[in-house]
């Protein structure tokens, strides 16, 4: 018996010496005040490594501190001293649009686990570039179908006035069908919105719509909570995600969001990993974490079927997107971005946690608006 | 544009700008009588939102949030005076920045070590939540007032504190001549310990009570760091007077700027240009503000020294 188990471990050692080993740069943001999303973004992958475990494939995790320029510095030590394979990981789009040209250009895979950016979806779309988080634009989109199937009439629109939240308000826009009683830019890592609300109180608005991610849109909520001002509120699922919820408390409550994951996705896939993420990291995963399981799972998926080394099989490897997302139907539109749902989810109190559950779809297998513009 | 909602624009912008010296007086204390520019002031104002929300999250009391906020931001101040600052008095500012710099970075990393990435939630207490209805019927959040009345009530000790008592009087004989009173027998390294733990309660103080309304983050002093020195430096260095006028001059700046220059500016051009320009433009006003003044009194509205 011994014998055999030993004879079975060698075939299996000689199987996985065939195969030439990937090795997976990941860099994300682990310290400073984004580093929830990179730590989420970071245990998701490595649960579904864990789970995979296979020696074949090697993680290497650096901090790039949501630093542009220390982010490009990590990208050239893993690709010309590391030589990876893969890159993956990047939360922010500034960062991304530093780091992704620059290493598909060099021929190296990049699978984006969170950041999209418009450019990189039109013009600039790449065959070893692949987004499995969504492209930025869709959960705006979402909130923006959401607010339209609502019946919204008189929509106030605020964002912050930098690159993403000028796209956050032009993406609900295509989708949204109503009047605008306002449109506000605020200040980046603004943290005071009274002014604002000010404005929609006596803009004579039936709903609000926001894209304040991170600490922001904790005390946006809140302040608007306690402002008195009781319009209903839409915003992409960023402003209420797990880490950040608990943090707004009874103020978030209720609030529709935009999402193309939530922890009550009704598939197998979306079921175990909830749970396995839970099991091991004792709290519930976030959209980000649920992002970077899927890139993982679809890593493995293409490795399984094409070598890392012959870039157009693995590229063509990647796009059939042959795993099982925890996001339910997932596939590659032209531009290697994903057709998926777009939910929308409320904010609920299950017990003593604030979390969120679905409520209804806002965009059905939705791509995204640049497919026509990329030539590749 | 109502009248109401002028009004109550001008309640947030002096919401903003009473929270604001609370913050800056700290700061313009430690400048004027050490000398000492000091960076970790924001870290301060951080630890005291961070004892606030651990608080409150244990007792559900306020009040002992606010004591313990205090009485963290004070210790923490204490702690890196004698272990860090005092050895930097003789230094200069270059040096200062560095050290004080590694010190933000240091209770940054800190905080996250203890209570980990993921914000911290401080909640408003129940009996000022809510709106109230002033007259002229403008509806106004009880906790936003409660927190220009603090403001205020504070600014009006530090007033008693400096002008009308002993401390007072070796404080502000310290910013003129250190030597001198050193040499009139006042222990000038517990005077200097005591000036920096008061101006660190003080921000520890502010910290817990806009933490209760913003996000509490590691990181969350930094931006309100930037905004105490524009305060300082148009109040002039070192004067609490000047540090309150500049506060509030900011933060009425900044409220008001933000809010009716895209409006005045969709007079003249199209609406989505008017919008970006127009909060484009605002986020310099209080430089702009700075520099106007620096140009009109270069020592800033009441500053002593050039």
């Amino acid at each position: 018996m011994k014998k055999l188990m030993l004879a079975t471990a060698a075939a299996a050692l000689a199987a996985g010496g065939a195969m030439a080993d990937v090795k997976v740069g990941m860099i994300t943001t682990l310290s400073g005040g984004g580093a929830s999303l990179g730590i989420d973004t970071r245990d998701g992958f490595m649960l579904a490594m864990e789970e995979a475990n296979r020696n074949d494939v090697k993680v290497i995790i650096e901090d790039d501190q949501r630093k542009p320029d220390i982010a490009v510095q990590l990208a050239d030590k893993m690709i010309q001293s590391e030589k990876v394979d893969v890159l993956t990981g990047i939360v922010w789009s500034n960062l991304a649009m530093a780091v992704v040209p620059a290493t598909t250009a060099q021929g190296l895979f990049y699978l984006s686990t969170n950041a999209a950016p418009a450019q990189l979806a039109g013009k600039g779309c790449n065959p070893n570039y692949f987004s499995v988080s969504y492209q930025n634009d869709n959960l705006h989109e979402g909130a923006g179908a959401y607010a339209t199937q609502a019946g919204f009439k008189n929509t106030f629109i605020l964002a912050p006035n930098y690159p993403a939240g000028i796209d956050s308000l032009t993406g609900f826009k295509r989708f949204y069908e109503g009047d605008l009683a306002g449109e506000v830019y605020t200040k980046l890592g603004q943290t005071d919105y009274a002014a604002e609300i000010a404005q929609i109180r006596a803009s004579g608005a039936d709903s609000v719509f926001f894209f304040l991610p991170g600490g922001m849109g904790i005390s946006f909520l809140k302040q608007y909570a306690d402002s008195g001002v009781d319009l209903p509120v839409v915003g992409p699922a960023f402003s209420f995600d797990q880490g950040i919820l608990q943090a707004v408390g009874e103020a978030a409550v209720g609030v529709k969001n935009s999402s193309t994951w939530s922890k009550d996705l009704d598939n197998e896939a979306n079921a175990a990993f909830v749970a396995a993420f839970q099991q091991k990291y004792d709290r519930l995963p976030s959209i980000y974490a649920a992002q970077g399981y899927d890139t993982a799972n679809l890593l493995l998926s293409a490795i399984d079927k094409a070598d890392v080394n012959d870039d157009a099989a693995f590229a063509a490897a990647l796009k059939e997107a042959d795993f099982a997302s925890v996001r339910g139907e997932f596939s590659f539109a032209a531009n290697n971005h994903p057709i998926q749902n777009v939910y929308v989810r409320e904010v609920i109190k299950e017990g003593d946690v604030f979390t969120n559950k679905i409520v209804g779809t806002a965009l059905e297998d939705h791509a995204n608006a640049y497919v026509d513009e990329c030539k590749m | 544009m109502s009248t109401i909602l002028i009004i109550e624009q001008v309640l947030n912008g002096l919401q903003s700008g009473v929270m604001l010296f609370l913050m800056a007086a700290g700061l313009t204390l430690i400048f004027g009588v050490m000398g000492l520019i000091n960076l970790a002031h924001g870290s301060l104002y951080m630890v005291g939102a961070f004892a606030a929300a651990a608080v409150a999250g244990v007792t559900g009391s306020f009040v002992l949030a606010l004591i313990a906020a205090l009485a963290a931001a004070a210790l923490a101040g204490a702690v890196i005076e004698v272990a860090v600052i005092r050895r930097l008095y003789d230094s200069d500012h270059l040096d200062q920045v560095l050290a004080t710099f590694a010190l933000i970075l240091i209770f940054s990393e800190g905080t996250r070590w203890v209570f980990g990435s993921f914000p911290l939630f401080l909640d408003i207490p129940d009996a000022l939540s809510g709106p109230v209805t002033l007259p002229g019927g403008i509806q106004y959040p009880l906790y936003r007032l409660a927190l220009i009345g603090v403001g205020l009530l504070v600014a009006f000790g530090l007033w008693l504190l400096i002008e009308r008592t002993r401390i007072g009087i070796q404080i502000r004989a310290g910013e003129n001549d250190r030597e001198m009173i050193a040499a009139l027998g006042v222990d000038i390294s517990k005077l200097y310990t005591l000036v920096f733990a008061l101006g660190a309660a003080l921000a520890g103080l502010a910290g817990a009570l806009v933490g209760a309304i913003q996000s509490v983050q590691v990181g969350m002093g930094e931006p309100v760091l930037i905004l105490a020195f524009v305060v300082i430096v148009i109040g002039g260095i070192g004067s609490i007077k000047g540090a309150f006028i500049g506060a509030l001059l900011v933060g009425l700046t900044d409220t008001l700027v933000g809010i009716f220059l895209p409006e005045v500016l969709k007079l003249f051009m199209d609406a989505a240009p008017a919008t970006s320009a127009g909060s484009s433009i605002a986020s310099m006003s209080i430089y702009i503000l700075m520099s106007l003044v620096l140009i009109w009194r270069p020592s800033g509205l009441f500053g002593a020294r050039a």
